[in-house]
């Protein structure tokens, strides 16, 4: 008897606290932003897909097609192509395919770059129902848009 | 004692259904099924079957070089991502002779420890979600945000962070970083202590919690359970305390320990734990020394021929990597000792004549992560 009465009041108690938590709570600030509307800031290092970085006088990309993040990908998802043009010192680059579906984001291409020509894009909307948006020609992708 | 099982089957008759529980449950965290049969309410026996997500990790380590098998690192275990990849590195770093520098290694203590109590603080929410309460996984992932932010501005990922490499770390830590982590453990603080009056002092998570699902000293070494349910069976045994590595033994910190050998004391060591990583972090970052990121690495690592082991305390226990090189420019044999198999293990065992309600409270208490398992 005494047990449970025991037992009652400290249930009661756990119940009071609960409560007494989970008020102050309910009028704090609220957490989330309201995303599509809001967005939060990606953080600078934010590893999105891979895109390439523009020469600042030229406006043309820095890659010298030397295969070396080809060579480095643990997933097979890059394949970059180019020729040597007469009158260039360096190859410059004419195909670079990107297999996003296969890709994990590990960055190990952007850091094995020996002229720094990759960057990580910081766009992280990518959901669709077709594959091949996932195929991603970044030399198609740099002439295009502005960035 | 509470050694003893209390509720163990009388029953003479074979009266016994077979009941799914997964691999689409939610109380099983992912794809793990286990067939249960039952004689009643009560398990007579419990069998996992694992595998769902088998990925070959150990495989796809055996068929690319040393550094590209460093991004695999943050999947096995997704909650303990940086525990796991530091295993691999040292693992290659002992193997190669790299010497790290001091401040990559302050760092990757720092790191391990801020990914230590995000993974303890998703093990809290789920494991109380299984228990019936839903609040405090909202309360726990929002104190998990702020060290998921935090290691997002340092790696650029948020779960499968990559960050160490062979000899030290892929770029280092900012100023912001260092005052983040100092606000988030003054802030952390206080909402542990919130937990405790909210939670730990519960009449009804006491009630499912103490006395249930007791697993032994014995059993943990016969099944090779480790981590926190090999500490709340009374035995101190911490990688990080007993194989120190890193620089764990200039840091002041304890091993929690409780001999109940019940759900609740596996409770309390992970939450007790998260004070202790609190504690490393503040002395971590007060003794953080100037100086390179990186040691001196050739552009491709080459690994002498040999046998190599190398283990690390993750937050479900201990994991281990051994490599066996041939000299060759990949492995010749990767191995990877996963906490959460061994935890899993125990369970059949462990679980026999419970209830069913109380095997969910001893599966949580277990902290099981799938892909862990299945690797």
């Amino acid at each position: 008897m005494k047990k449970a009465l025991g037992e009652l009041l400290s249930g009661f108690v756990s119940l009071l606290t609960g409560m007494r938590i989970t008020l102050r709570q309910f009028f704090m600030k609220d957490v989330t932003v309201r995303y599509p509307h809001e967005a939060l800031k990606m953080p600078k290092r934010y590893r999105g897909h891979i895109v390439f970085v523009r020469d600042a006088e030229s406006g043309k990309s820095l890659c010298i097609a030397c295969k070396s993040c080809e060579k480095a990908c643990p997933s097979d998802c890059i394949v970059v192509d180019g020729i040597k043009r007469e009158g260039e010192k360096r190859k410059s680059v004419t195909d670079f395919n990107l297999d996003f579906t296969r890709c994990s984001l590990c960055g190990s291409c952007v850091e094995v770059c020996p002229v720094d020509a990759l960057e990580f894009s910081k766009n992280y909307n990518l959901a669709s129902t077709r594959k091949d948006v996932y195929q991603i020609d970044l030399v198609k992708r740099m002439e295009d848009g502005p960035k | 004692m509470l050694l003893e099982k209390t509720n163990l089957v009388k029953s003479g008759d074979n009266e016994t259904f077979v009941l799914n529980l997964g691999p689409q449950h939610p109380a099983t965290h992912g794809v793990l099924r286990v067939k249960l049969t039952m004689d009643g309410e009560y398990i007579t026996r419990a069998e996992p079957v694992p595998g769902y997500i088998h990925r070959m990790h150990e495989k796809m380590g055996e068929n690319r070089t040393w550094a590209q098998f460093l991004p695999n690192t943050s999947r096995i275990d997704y909650l303990s991502a940086m525990h796991y990849t530091h295993a691999y590195v040292a693992a290659v770093e002992r193997a190669a002779g790299i010497e790290v520098p001091l401040r990559a290694e302050y760092i990757r203590v720092i790191t391990s420890e801020l990914n230590r109590i995000s993974s303890h603080l998703v093990w809290f929410g789920a494991f109380i979600l299984d228990l019936g309460g839903f609040t405090p996984l909202l309360y726990a992932f929002d104190d998990r945000e702020k060290i998921l932010d935090l290691l997002e501005s340092v790696t650029g990922a948020r779960l499968t962070y990559c960050y160490y490499r062979f000899g030290g770390l892929c770029n280092d830590v900012d100023s912001d970083f260092i005052t983040g982590t100092k606000e988030f453990i003054e802030y952390l603080k206080p909402r542990l202590e919130m937990y405790r009056q909210l939670v730990t002092n519960n009449i009804i998570l006491k009630k499912r919690l103490e006395g249930i699902g007791p697993i032994s000293a014995e059993m943990c070494r016969k099944y090779g359970a480790t981590g926190p349910v090999i500490r709340g069976a009374g035995v101190a045994c911490d990688v990080r305390r007993v194989e120190p590595y890193s620089v764990y033994p200039e840091l002041d910190f304890e091993i929690p320990v409780y001999h109940e050998a019940d759900c609740m004391a596996r409770y309390l060591v992970r939450m007790d734990e998260m004070y202790q990583s609190l504690r490393i972090l503040e002395q971590a970052i007060a003794k953080l020394p100037e100086g390179p990121i990186m040691g001196k690495v050739q552009k491709s690592v080459k690994v002498p021929a040999g046998d190599y082991y190398f283990a690390v305390e993750a937050s479900r226990g201990r994991f281990a990597v051994r490599i066996v090189s041939d000299g060759k420019e990949i492995p010749y044999r990767l191995k990877l000792r996963a906490p959460s198999f061994s935890n899993l293990s125990l369970f059949e065992e462990a679980s026999q004549g419970m209830m069913l309600p109380d095997a969910l409270a001893l599966m949580g208490s277990l902290d099981l992560v799938i892909p862990d398992i299945d690797r």
